[in-house]
């Protein structure tokens, strides 16, 4: 009875050990589930989730208080990938969102004033340009998150949709007649 | 005689080739206007360096290659650039894309220009033509020579050929010429071996020097015996230890993987280049603007095209590149029922929006389409899974299951299932018994997955882009707190040097040190005008003084009365 009791208690305390042992060796820093909600999130870096940023979105999502369908860069697929992620069910978009066509900013250099604010709220750095000199966007670097849009005193930037070329154009789903069962 | 190999599938459609090859190669007259797309190869498009308006001359380079997959434009003749814009082009979206349109003068007038090292500047005729011993060249200088010649593969790729010849990491055992030309209706290169089989052959061994190839095989499909007896009669003049053989006729055995496994018994396996089994493979076109542009210098200006079809006279024409189709079909009088035009084969061919879509680099058939030529598919049935398909898959496919991935948008599942290996021959549409189009399911799903990965790619950019400006603000931060803990710790380190000075006696320092400043100042804010003075001057200026005192004792006389009250006012 004794030595049954010995035995189970010593085998308590190795396993214990191993446990605590292995807690601290093998910790896992931040949460794994944050990076893989992190690289479904489309980075725009927009804020249009009402989170600065990607980021702090995925933590939100994480920790369960916010929605997953509160991305509209990420599109219907975002919230997809993300309900398949979670195993949570597909939630469309709320009534207000507003999906808009993938777009870069565009800075009139004519009316630019150089007062770097645009540069500033970039969330990206893809606007190149010093104080008092004509600022442009770098549009390879662009993500259209629209950040720099309001901060212009001089509303020079505008939001320019990216239309379909030969570089970006994509074979559609094929549409064809069916025959008719007679 | 030597070991052939079989690949799987395959299918054997009617050649209906024999029309166009009644007669030899004709050159098309010159047309009104040439339409010169800038994006004639895979890759990046080039940049256009002349404006509208400016004059060429014909073989003028008119665009740069823009990065590494890209190569050069030249002007196909001599004349003007009127425009550079958006122009319909031949591309299954149907969008137009940059294009110069050059108006020729007629004059056909060529640009100095030869082969590298050998520009022979004192003959001082802008058309000489000179040939070079290649073999003495550098074989980088070449490549460059070609990408700036734009020559790319002319099998339908158009793959810039440069990069083809880089030395990869392992040793060319094996360079293929591809003559195989499987499919139907076109001849081009047919005829081209039948005519130009010397060149060709001259092409192929400055391949093989490039590439320090071991052996060189030709292959040709055994329904161009024509073509096989002038290549091998060419070989065997030239010297060069070249095999061509007869393959048997099987669509798709014109494809690069499909050759290669005929020829070697070699399969490429999936996701690898052919030069990773130690095979590289050009068309045979492609040899012959390579000899062109090494021996003469001449940059790719012209292409064969077969022109078939619903035609009256179907014929093979050498084309400069930027021809609208319009003035090539009309070389061939359609026929009635004409209703479209196809640039490329009937299985992989592409349906023309319009007749003012120019030849470029790929162009290598136009067939003038009729509904008796071509019935409108039947209407599609569903799939009932006869694995027909998978029979004729020359890629080892299971193009039914593709499909079924497609279809249903699982293009996770698709890509397991090899979807990338898909060659889009169109063997197995051609077969299937309920017309499902599986090719365009193919394409879909295909472009769907590289645009996924394309998004992806910039959404890590994005991220990478955002965390460092996230830590550049940190660092700054950082920065700046250290640089304010080191500007304290100076001030620190400095007090203790006169400790023994109150600080009563300190501020009566600085007072003194601030009166010696002010005197210092005042000496020498002397104004220096007042020295050297004539005597008139200083008459004058002492007269200016004695009335300034007698204006001051005037002030002081009136003023004093009401001193008082003004005081007790302020």
């Amino acid at each position: 009875m004794l030595s049954a009791l010995l035995v189970m208690a010593g085998i308590a305390i190795v396993l214990g050990g191993v446990l605590g042992f292995s807690a601290i060796k093998f910790r896992v820093e931040g949460n794994p589930l944050v990076d893989k909600i992190d690289a479904i999130l489309p980075q725009t870096q927009c804020g249009q989730c009402g989170y600065p940023g990607c980021r702090p979105y995925a933590e939100a999502i994480a920790s369960g208080e916010a929605d997953i369908n509160r991305c509209p860069p990420g599109g219907e697929e975002g919230i997809r990938k993300l309900a398949d992620l979670l195993g949570v069910e597909f939630k469309p978009f709320g009534g207000g969102t507003v999906l808009k066509p993938k777009s870069v900013a565009f800075i009139d250099e004519n009316l630019c004033i150089g007062c770097t604010l645009c540069a500033q709220a970039c969330p990206v750095d893809a606007i190149a340009g010093a104080a008092k000199q004509m600022h442009t966007i770098i549009a390879s670097e662009c993500t259209g998150c629209e950040l720099c849009v309001a901060p212009c005193p001089v509303d020079c930037i505008s939001m320019k949709p990216i239309g379909e070329n030969i570089a970006n154009w994509k074979w559609k789903y094929p549409v064809y007649t069916l025959a008719q069962a007679k | 005689m030597r070991t052939l190999y079989q690949f799987h599938g395959g299918i054997h459609p009617p050649g209906n080739k024999e029309p166009s090859t009644q007669s030899g190669i004709a050159r098309a007259p010159l047309p009104s206007k040439l339409v010169i797309p800038f994006r004639q190869h895979a890759g990046a498009a080039a940049k256009p360096i002349v404006r509208a308006g400016d004059q060429v001359l014909k073989g003028q380079l008119i665009g740069m290659p823009d990065g590494f997959v890209s190569s050069a434009v030249h002007a196909s003749t001599s004349g003007t650039i009127t425009t550079i814009g958006a122009q319909p082009i031949a591309h299954p979206s149907g969008l137009p894309d940059l294009c110069a349109t050059l108006i020729p003068d007629g004059r056909e007038e060529w640009i100095l220009h030869a082969a590298p090292s050998t520009l022979r500047q004192n003959s001082g005729q802008a058309s000489l033509r000179t040939g070079f011993d290649y073999r003495n060249s550098d074989p980088a200088e070449l490549r460059q020579h070609l990408r700036m010649s734009g020559v790319v593969g002319l099998g339908g790729a158009v793959f810039p050929s440069d990069i083809k010849l880089r030395p990869g990491n392992r040793k060319i055992d094996t360079l293929i010429l591809n003559g195989a030309e499987c499919e139907p209706y076109i001849t081009c290169d047919d005829m081209l071996m039948r005519e130009r089989a010397a060149e060709i052959a001259q092409g192929a061994e400055m391949l093989r020097f490039m590439l320090e190839a071991g052996e060189v095989l030709i292959g040709i499909e055994d329904n161009k015996p024509q073509a096989i007896a002038a290549m091998r009669q060419a070989v065997a003049e030239s010297g060069f230890l070249f095999e061509v053989v007869a393959v048997p006729t099987i669509y798709p055995g014109g494809s690069a993987k499909q050759l290669i496994r005929v020829l070697t018994g070699l399969e490429v396996p999936s996701g690898k280049l052919p030069t990773d089994i130690g095979v590289q493979c050009f068309n045979v076109a492609t040899a012959y603007s390579v000899y062109r542009a090494l021996a003469h210098g001449e940059p790719l200006l012209s292409r064969i095209v077969t022109l078939t079809g619903n035609v009256r006279r179907a014929q093979n024409f050498e084309v400069l590149l930027g021809t609208p189709v319009r003035d090539l079909v009309a070389l061939g009088e359609a026929l009635p029922g004409t209703d479209r035009y196809i640039m490329g084969g009937p299985m992989m061919g592409l349906p023309l929006s319009s007749t003012d879509i120019p030849l470029v680099k790929a162009s290598n058939c136009i067939i003038a389409a009729s509904d008796k030529l071509f019935p409108p598919a039947p209407p599609a049935l569903p799939c009932i899974r006869c694995s027909r398909c998978a029979q004729a898959c020359p890629a080892d496919l299971q193009p039914m299951d593709l499909f079924w991935f497609a279809q249903s948008r699982e293009f996770d599942k698709a890509q397991q299932f090899s979807l990338f290996d898909c060659i889009e021959c169109g063997a197995c549409s051609y077969v299937c018994p309920s017309h499902i189009p599986l090719v365009q399911y193919f394409q879909f799903a295909k472009s769907e997955i590289r645009a996924r990965e394309h998004d992806q790619q910039a959404a890590d950019h994005a991220r990478e882009r955002h965390e460092f400006r996230e830590y550049r603000f940190e660092r700054e931060k950082q920065e700046k707190a250290e640089r304010l803990a080191a500007r304290e710790l100076a001030a620190k380190q400095a007090q203790p040097a006169e400790p023994s000075v109150s600080p009563a006696d300190a501020m009566q320092q600085k007072i003194q040190a601030a009166i010696a400043h002010a005197r210092e100042h005042a000496a020498a804010g002397k104004p220096k005008n007042t020295e050297n003075l004539t005597a008139q001057q200083q008459a004058e200026i002492a007269e200016i003084e004695a009335r300034r005192t007698h204006i001051h004792e005037l002030a002081k006389s009136a003023a004093e009365p009401p001193n008082d009250h003004g005081e007790s006012h302020s």
